[in-house]
């Protein structure tokens, strides 16, 4: 799906783009390749979805986003679609899944990442969604997050 | 550090995609109404003080043909810090958080492959003794990765 070339790509730009004005340019250099031909790989990495967006990832905490709630929902199966698409859409929710139960320890199959600037707040938002699911919803639980532990992003490994 | 409204136009913008072009950042600065000196020198500041954690391309592993997977452990405390640097050492593992439950260690694996997934997860329970459960995504109910800054 990516050839040699993409791969060096990826692996040049994985942890980051450089912040001067033209940063292609350096890359490119640094791959001895045109500045074009790396625009050019780059848009078809972005058309096929290998490349999400460029920008940039912050850190919840120091914008006082210092709550941060996994809330945990086991929801009937039969209407997980439905009631998901409606959590994924609150805007509150940065992201919403559907993901296997793992039983015993587990009975939880819809996730929502729930942010706030307290706990609180997240559990304020918290009781809406507990609202919309309704009695389609047999058990609850939230998760704050109190460290983060790692925070690198997708690094391919090198190959030999 | 603490940021101020320029900062935080910045970083709001920063959060969406930036254009493909030769200088990207001149065309952010240019839609803020910005000097390009200071759009960068902005975003230096924000990235040494970690307010930004990463800048650049998001990629999708499995639009690679490689796969992503939430994965949990449920860690003593006294064993805590031993675990996290097995668990961290792997390449594979994209960003790990510490949470509020018995299952108290999530994190993401991204590999290459669907079978690095599996690889990756049993090596870590082969190293540290402890069932590592894994919730790969089954359905992705929209992504709204912004915070307003």
């Amino acid at each position: 799906m990516i050839d040699a070339t993409d791969r060096e790509i990826i692996e040049a730009l994985q942890g980051g783009l450089p912040l001067v004005p033209a940063p292609y340019a350096q890359v490119a250099e640094i791959l001895g390749m045109d500045e074009d031909a790396l625009l050019y790989r780059l848009s078809e990495l972005k058309s096929r979805g290998v490349i999400r967006r460029i920008a940039a990832a912050p850190n919840h905490y120091k914008l006082g986003m210092t709550s941060n709630g996994m809330t945990v929902w086991d929801v009937d199966d039969d209407r997980i679609t439905e009631l998901g698409s409606r959590i994924g859409a609150l805007p509150f929710v940065t992201h919403c899944y559907e993901r296997p139960r793992a039983l015993p320890d587990w009975p939880y199959n819809l996730f929502a990442m729930v942010h706030g600037s307290d706990r609180d707040e997240v559990e304020e938002k918290r009781a809406e969604i507990t609202a919309i699911l309704g009695d389609a919803c047999r058990a609850k639980d939230i998760l704050y997050s109190t460290r983060i532990l790692k925070k690198t992003g997708l690094r391919l490994k090198k190959k030999g | 550090m603490k940021l101020d409204g320029t900062d935080r136009a910045i970083l709001n913008r920063m959060q969406d995609d930036l254009p493909l072009v030769s200088h990207p950042y001149a065309a952010v600065a240019e839609e803020l109404g910005i000097p390009e000196s200071e759009v960068l020198n902005r975003l230096t500041r924000m990235k040494d003080s970690r307010v930004i954690t990463r800048f650049g391309p998001f990629f999708d592993a499995a639009a690679m043909g490689g796969a992503f997977c939430l994965c949990a452990m449920a860690v003593p405390t006294e064993e805590f810090e031993t675990v996290l640097t097995k668990v961290n050492a792997h390449a594979e593992v994209a960003h790990n958080y510490e949470r509020t439950h018995r299952l108290n260690m999530w994190f993401v694996l991204a590999t290459e492959t669907p079978e690095g997934i599996v690889g990756t997860a049993d090596a870590i329970e082969r190293e540290t003794g402890i069932c590592v459960l894994r919730f790969p995504k089954l359905q992705e109910f929209f992504i709204g990765f912004r915070v307003a800054a």
